[in-house]
């Protein structure tokens, strides 16, 4: 009798990754314990449901039981570690959370302020204190409960996402970059086109079109030298009978100021 | 080693035939082994320059195709021996023209010759993007003028994309030619200047022909232009031409008929 071979499977693995929040304690411990439960004071649910990854590359307990007892007092407050950072592996036992490695850094999560609290001194770790933490990302926090939304927390990472084009486009030849802005050292012919999410950088001369910022009004185009068939940002667009006959030749910048396209000599 | 050179335009009429026939014998009379190989299926006319349409007897399509020998579709040249033809047909388009056929007797070509010339067909079609192919230098014809520059362009690029090198990642060796160059009349603006030109391509100058009747009588009497008159300007710049492509520096001249008061006295009669 014949036997049926069956297609065996191998178990699968994916790689996946997320976005976690990282604590990290600074000395002394006790109290930056203290500021965190200021912090909790005022925005109580704000550990709930996010995975949690703890650092310890500043503050380190020294052994296993100093760890144990970190762990604990996070415990207490709610908080739920998932991964620990920058320990020995000698301090960590099974029961603990794993050891991660190669993580990297992503944009600051802003803590969401109650009302009044806007003059409190800045709880530690959560709110930077750069210019930058004040600029609107993109994506607002997901409100707590909603943790299933790790895909719309990955959206905030911003890649550098340009595309350098070390040689002269020629005629004929059409780049579409939809993601970024688009840098060329060199020239761009006549006949041949540049297509780009963000801004366009020419070093050289503009003699084909520039189509800038098909996704975003505030992109711009800059060249060396103007001999353009055509410019365009967000849909609005000028051929070259419509461009001051002063900056052709020019080194120039153009840019949107509400639905009109404006240029000048840089 | 045998080089594999393709000469282009994109434009057609800036002087890609008359320019293969004359680097050819210009290459040919300095000792090298030199075929020239015409690409322009249905509108053959390199026959016609080089003198020889009365000795077609099979063509680039049989050998492609595999009906004739190489060895039976080469014309040699009567006047340098060191020169030969493969002519194209007639008859046929650029559709008989297969990628393998094509390669096939661009290798066999290679270790015969010391030179593959490929004169390249109008367009950016088929015909044009197949006789780049095997290139592994490209001359790029250009006349003066901005729809010209513009198409060269448009060659350049598919130079640097389209042809095997490029395929490979390497660059095909990319020289300008610039033909029919007045310099009286770029001087007063009507023509584009050679820096004009080389700013908008920026590749390197292989030479500069100067605009000259002799061209024309010369491509009427079947005769390149440097066997037909070698003191000749555009000669003299072609055989300038021939020697950079061997690798010698040379400075870039633009060569002149201009005589003197003694030439216009008695140049007349010899003329």
């Amino acid at each position: 009798m014949t036997e049926v071979a069956r297609p065996r499977h191998s178990i699968r693995f994916h790689g996946r990754s997320y976005h976690a929040m990282v604590l990290a304690p600074e000395p002394p411990v006790a109290n930056w314990l203290a500021d965190l439960d200021t912090w909790l004071e005022r925005s109580p649910g704000f550990f709930f449901g996010r995975p949690v990854v703890l650092d310890l590359t500043v503050v380190q307990p020294g052994s296993k039981q100093g760890l144990a007892e970190l762990l604990q007092n996070l415990s207490e407050r709610n908080i739920k570690v998932m991964g620990i950072e920058g320990a020995e592996p000698s301090w960590l036992d099974f029961a603990m959370p794993p050891l991660l490695l190669s993580g990297r850094q992503a944009s600051v999560i802003p803590g969401d302020d109650p009302p009044g609290a806007a003059e409190a001194p800045a709880p530690a770790p959560f709110s930077d204190p750069s210019p930058d933490a004040a600029a609107p990302l993109s994506i607002a926090p997901s409100p707590p409960g909603d943790a299933g939304s790790a895909p719309a927390v990955a959206a905030t990472q911003q890649h550098p996402n340009s595309l350098l084009l070390d040689s002269s486009i020629r005629s004929g030849q059409c780049i579409v970059h939809p993601e970024g802005d688009v840098i060329v050292v060199g020239s761009v012919a006549s006949g041949a086109e540049v297509i780009a999410g963000g801004s366009i950088h020419i070093y050289g001369t503009l003699r084909g079109r520039a189509i800038a910022g098909s996704r975003d009004a505030r992109a711009r185009i800059f060249c060396r030298k103007l001999e353009a068939e055509l410019l365009s940002i967000d849909g609005l667009y000028m051929v070259a009978d419509d461009m001051p006959a002063h900056l052709r030749g020019q080194q120039i910048q153009v840019w949107l100021d509400g639905d009109s396209m404006m240029m000048a000599q840089d | 080693m045998a080089k594999v050179l393709v000469v282009t335009s994109g434009k057609g009429g800036v002087g890609k035939t008359t320019s293969t026939a004359a680097l050819g014998a210009a290459l040919a009379t300095a000792g090298k082994n030199v075929v020239l190989v015409d690409f322009d299926v249905g509108l053959r006319n390199l026959d016609l320059v080089m003198g020889a349409e009365r000795r077609v007897i099979y063509d680039l399509i049989n050998v492609v195709q595999g009906d004739a020998k190489l060895a039976q579709a080469l014309i040699r040249d009567k006047r340098v021996p060191t020169l030969s033809l493969l002519p194209a047909s007639q008859t046929r388009d650029k559709d008989a023209l297969t990628d393998e056929g094509v390669a096939r007797v661009i290798a066999e070509l290679k270790e015969k010759f010391d030179w593959v010339i490929c004169d390249s067909p109008a367009g950016i079609e088929r015909g044009a993007t197949l006789a780049m192919r095997h290139a592994d230098v490209a001359i790029v014809v250009t006349n003066p003028e901005v729809s010209s520059v513009r198409d060269s362009d448009r060659i350049i690029g598919l130079l640097d994309s389209k042809t095997e090198k490029a395929e490979k990642g390497e660059r095909v060796e990319k020289h300008l030619l610039i033909t029919r160059f007045d310099a009286a009349r770029a001087g007063r603006g009507e023509m584009l200047n050679v820096e004009d030109v080389l700013e908008i391509l920026s590749i390197p100058l292989l030479g500069i022909i100067p605009e000259s009747f002799e061209v024309l009588r010369a491509s009427n009497l079947g005769s390149p232009i440097t066997l037909n008159n070698p003191v000749s300007a555009p000669a003299r710049a072609y055989f300038d031409a021939a020697k950079r492509l061997n690798g010698e520096a040379l400075d870039m001249t633009i060569p002149s008929d201009r005589r003197g008061l003694f030439g216009k006295l008695f140049g007349r009669r010899a003329a």
